[in-house]
């Protein structure tokens, strides 16, 4: 791996840190990213399934999921991952990620994570080939390319600092505010940098020095290399060896700030937990020495590093390098209040899902109200033996007769002067677990009987124990032998049209054993049509998932309210024709057995 | 900071509580108590019947060494081994009562460097225990580079210095497993140790570094520890915790505090009251008080930034002239901005300069990646209106320097909130060289 992150790196995110994501999409916009850099959230305690972020001046969804192995099954492209997570998980979150596999390099923001944990955790990753940076750091960046979370500030200070495209100096340090500092340091002395890392303040990080620098060696666009070392360890001796032994060939400029810390006992802490000095060769003043000795360029003072750079950025003689195009974020944006993706009235003429309504509606499209639903409900163009079979579930359900609950209360409504709508929302809200909601029902449990691979014997006694009836056999008067019509329709449309249908074909073994102990016990239309869109999903490619969320979210039912509303409407408008007078239920209908109410 | 040293008697009492769990094989009586004074010895003697029956040691714990070297631990009255509970109790009460000289290195017995006075406050009261030297051992482990070093020697006690070439050192990789720790353990026994001592000692080394690395030490020392078949003396421990572990070994460590060293100036309020908000904040607020009579103090974000403040000022002032170091960073809120700066403000207008000079405010800071810079200047415009007759009056002159998020907003306030309170105040942004304002405030 010579350079870091490249203009396709994508990042799985841990925490949804929405100011932090939402930077780093502001600077894909603003060097012209094909892909948003961040490719999903991780937050466990949000069920969220997607989170709303601006590019540029439109907005984007990102998904979000509750596990990072959610989140990398679904987007296993993203190989860098952000850990957010606090300093008493982010251990456990890092261990996660590593197990998962797939990334190259991870960043861990907690400062203070426990020693020993930040040790095993570095080690462990680095025995799977896995660039930590930090812990307690502010991140990385590839100008140009992907920057990580808070990395240069905002984006103007980004413009400013010269990160929105490569430059050609390699800049590690410790702090995260310094490296916001030298970046806008070698902006105005230099032309920029290539790749910068800052390593992390705490006492055990993951990537050092020397492992930046040594990749930043092999990057043909890194041309120099900046050091910002502190007081305290001796990783800085690493980077002396490697310019010793020839490892390391590329200018190095490099400066150990804490040279204060001679004056103290070790009493007072200057700067991050890791900057302590335990004997002289920890000293900023011991290390600046020994690292001019080698051959670095050192300053004589922080002060004067501004200098240093200048002198040895034109020492290279480097070409300059052009500026590229550039978008701006607008600076005042709105976050939308609704979303759809189904239809859009904003051009000409309106669409469903892509698709202008004039492309659908005349008969000679050879659409039908089928195409519509596909389009409009599932976002896709459903095959012809598909929507043929909605049309087909839609015509079937239409109407029952007047005297099923949902339209005796619209007839009910329209009988006491109130209009089609009123009418007709009285009868569709009777619609419900009693009455249609067997096709849910029959989709629901017939597909756990299946999946779960129950005997027809299995299925019956685990219904019993629920307690509850299986919803989508039997009928009042219909059995095997005097067989409903509607049904066999369904059924034979399947067997001649679908590709295949294996949960009807279980549901009537289950018919079989059902109908032996009584006669009408048989599949009746809600449950043949409950199992047969489940069997047209699976045939149409959707994951169990997606089918489990579609009868959890009532899609099944939506059928049934669908095509009964043409029914409703048609028992109403019958009412207003009769012009029937407001109905009274006789009083010798009902069974009076009133008591005096007791005190207590 | 996060590794913390801790009192002797805290060491003993983590590894006492977890002693059957380390040292399955071995038995440790755990006598020992810490005790402030005299009186409170006599009073917790009333529950431990081994402090009225057994010879006692006395000395104070209190996180420095060479305690021997400098006369500070009671072994003898008359003789060794003769140390009532009374004469401890008296013992104490002398040692408490006056300031006491302490060193640190010794070249022989003859003391080098200076010393430290201060009052000794604790003290460890133990059994005496008699013992033949060649019973006595010593072990230790920390953190060397990326490994856990332990460190063992046939020579305990005051002996080991002198004879650190005797000191077998064995590494350990962090992912080093059990078996392998126990193994390499075993391989490297010291040979001085008694051949009947042998299986013994790498079963207890075995359960010391297990000991070490489980229950978070930073740095964990025995010297000496007596083994006598299955029974464990410690006589002398040092430790330091990685106190950033402290939220998962709660249970672990009982009630442990982290001492201030002896010879240190206590905290003042000022310095605790900081550390108080630091530990409820997501944001960080750090502060040290070095010369509070000094003219330069600093109020910088961010830890980076701070300490090139301080070299600085350093460099060009001389250290006589700073006052403090710290810093806040992570994004602290407003009223968390003005409490810091309130500290600072109310410290540094409390005595005038000795030379009649004006008092020099350094408000700098780095480019900030994400902290609101106008919102943090808020809180510190705020601390300048409650000050501002305080500031005049040391005739303070203030320099800021800062970038980041909301930077123009942030210096144009506080440029126009110094002016109209009538404060001195020069204001620059990134264009500026993140030190240059030392400079600038230098040669005026």
């Amino acid at each position: 791996m010579a350079k870091l992150y490249t203009r396709d790196t994508q990042a799985i995110f841990w925490n949804n840190n929405t100011s932090a994501i939402q930077r780093m999409l502001d600077y894909d916009y603003t060097i012209q990213r094909k892909k948003p850099s961040v490719a999903a959230i991780v937050a466990p305690t949000s069920s969220n399934k997607f989170e709303k972020f601006f590019y540029g001046p439109d907005e984007i969804m990102i998904p979000s999921f509750k596990t990072t192995a959610a989140a990398k099954a679904a987007q296993p492209q993203a190989d860098v991952f952000l850990n957010f997570a606090s300093f008493r998980t982010a251990y456990d979150v890092t261990m996660e990620a590593l197990d998962i596999g797939g990334f190259s390099s991870m960043m861990i923001t907690a400062e203070g994570i426990p020693e020993r944990l930040a040790r095993h955790m570095n080690a462990y990753a680095r025995a799977k080939n896995v660039t930590i940076i930090g812990p307690a750091t502010v991140g990385a960046i590839v100008p140009g390319a992907f920057k990580i979370a808070n990395i240069g500030g905002t984006i103007e200070n980004i413009v400013q600092s010269k990160l929105h495209r490569a430059g050609s100096c390699g800049l590690v340090t410790r702090s995260g505010g310094l490296f916001n500092e030298l970046s806008n340091i070698i902006a105005i002395n230099a032309d920029g940098i290539a790749e910068g890392v800052a390593i992390g303040g705490d006492r055990f990080v993951g990537s050092v020095f020397i492992d930046n620098m040594l990749r930043m060696q092999e990057n043909p666009e890194v041309k120099y290399m900046i050091l910002l070392g502190e007081v305290g360890g001796t990783e800085e001796y690493k980077v002396i060896e490697a310019v010793k032994s020839g490892k390391i060939t590329k200018p190095v400029i490099a400066w150990c700030i804490g040279t204060i810390a001679k004056y103290y006992d070790s009493g007072v802490q200057f700067g991050h937990a890791g900057a302590s000095a335990n004997g002289e060769m920890e000293t900023a003043a011991y290390k600046n020495k020994a690292m001019a000795e080698a051959g670095i360029h050192v300053p004589a003072s922080f002060n004067d590093l501004p200098l240093m750079i200048k002198e040895v950025f034109t020492s290279l003689n480097l070409p300059a390098i052009p500026e590229p195009a550039m978008s701006l974020c607008p600076s005042v944006r709105k976050s939308k209040e609704f979303i759809c993706t189904i239809s859009d009235d904003r051009g000409d003429e309106a669409t469903y899902a892509g698709f202008p309504i004039s492309s659908l509606a005349t008969p000679e499209t050879g659409k039908g109200i089928g195409d519509v639903v596909s389009l409009l409900w599932f976002k896709k163009q459903y095959p012809k033996w598909a929507t043929d079979f909605i049309e087909t579930v839609i015509k079937t359900v239409a109407d029952h007769g007047p005297a099923v609950s949902g339209a005796h209360n619209a007839k009910v409504t329209a009988r006491a002067g109130k209009s089609v709508v009123e009418s007709l929302v009285t009868g569709l809200l009777t619609i419900g677990p009693r009455f249609g909601g067997a096709i849910d029902g029959a989709a629901e449990y017939f597909k756990y009987a299946d999946d779960n691979k129950l005997t027809p014997a299995e299925f019956l006694n685990h219904m019993k124990k629920e307690g509850v009836p299986i919803p989508g056999i039997g009928h009042r008067i219909k059995s095997l032998k005097n067989p409903d019509l509607r049904v066999k329709g369904l059924m034979d449309y399947a067997a001649a049209h679908f590709p295949s249908t294996p949960l009807l074909d279980y549901a009537r073994t289950v018919e079989q054993l059902t109908t032996s102990k009584k006669e009408n016990l048989i599949l009746n239309v809600d449950g043949t049509i409950g199992i047969l869109m489940v069997d047209m999903w699976r045939a149409l490619g959707y994951s169990e998932e997606d089918i489990n969320e579609f009868i959890s979210s009532g899609t099944l039912n939506s059928f049934f309210i669908l095509g009964r509303t043409i029914g409703f409407i048609g028992h109403v408008l019958d009412e207003k024709r009769l012009a029937m007078p407001m109905y009274r239920h006789p009083m010798s209908d009902i069974l009076y057995d009133v008591q005096v109410a007791e005190k207590i | 900071m996060a590794q913390k040293a801790i009192r002797e008697y805290d060491a003993k009492s983590i590894l006492a509580k977890h002693w059957d769990k380390y040292f399955p094989n071995f038995t440790y009586a755990y006598e020992t108590v810490m005790v402030q004074n005299g009186s409170e010895l006599a009073a917790v003697a009333k529950d431990k019947k081994w402090l009225n029956e057994k010879a006692l040691v006395a000395k104070p714990d209190m996180l420095f060494g060479k305690r021997g070297k400098n006369g500070l631990v009671l072994f003898k009255d008359a003789k060794p081994g003769d140390v009532s509970l009374a004469k401890a109790i008296s013992w104490i009460d002398e040692k408490s009562s006056t300031e006491q000289s302490v060193y640190f290195s010794f070249d022989g017995d003859t003391p080098t460097g200076e010393a430290k006075t201060d009052m000794l406050t604790h003290f460890v009261v133990e059994p005496f225990t008699p013992h033949a030297q060649e019973e006595e051992y010593y072990i230790s482990a920390t953190c060397v580079g990326d490994d856990d070093v332990l460190y063992m020697s046939a020579e305990g006690g005051m002996e080991v210095e002198e004879n650190w070439d005797k000191v077998i050192e064995v590494k350990f990789a962090i992912t080093d497993t059990e078996d392998e720790i126990a193994s390499k353990i075993r391989a490297n026994i010291p040979k001085d140790v008694a051949e009947k001592d042998k299986e013994g000692f790498a079963d207890f080394a075995i359960g010391f570094f297990k000991a070490y690395r489980e229950l978070n030490f930073a740095y964990l020392e025995i010297n000496p520890f007596v083994m006598q078949g299955s029974k464990i003396e410690l006589l002398d421990m040092v430790a330091k915790l990685d106190d950033t572990a402290g939220f998962m070994m709660r249970e672990q460590w009982g009630d442990v505090e982290y001492p201030t060293s002896f010879g240190m100036e206590e905290k003042s309020p000022e310095v605790l009251a900081i550390e108080d908000a630091d530990s409820k904040s997501g944001a960080s607020l750090k502060l040290t008080i070095l010369k509070p009579e000094a003219r330069i103090w600093t109020m910088v974000a961010g830890g980076g930034a701070s300490v090139v403040y301080a070299d600085t000022i350093a460099d060009l002032a001389g250290i006589e002239d700073l006052a403090n170091y710290g810093e806040y960073s992570g994004g602290p809120t407003t009223s968390e901005t003005k409490f810091y700066a309130d500290t600072l403000i109310d410290l540094m207008t409390r005595t005038p300069d000795k030379e009649g000079r004006p008092k020099i405010l350094i408000i700098g800071g780095a480019i900030a990646n994400f902290t609101d810079v106008a919102k943090t200047f808020t809180g510190i415009i705020q601390s300048f209106e409650t000050y501002a007759e305080k500031m005049k009056e040391h005739k303070v002159k203030t320099y800021v320097r800062r970038g980041g998020p909301n930077y123009e907003k942030g210096l144009k306030d506080i440029k126009e909130a110094a002016d109209r309170l009538g404060l001195y105040i020069e204001v620059y942004g990134p264009e500026t060289h993140v030190t240059d304002i030392v400079r600038m405030a230098l040669a005026k």
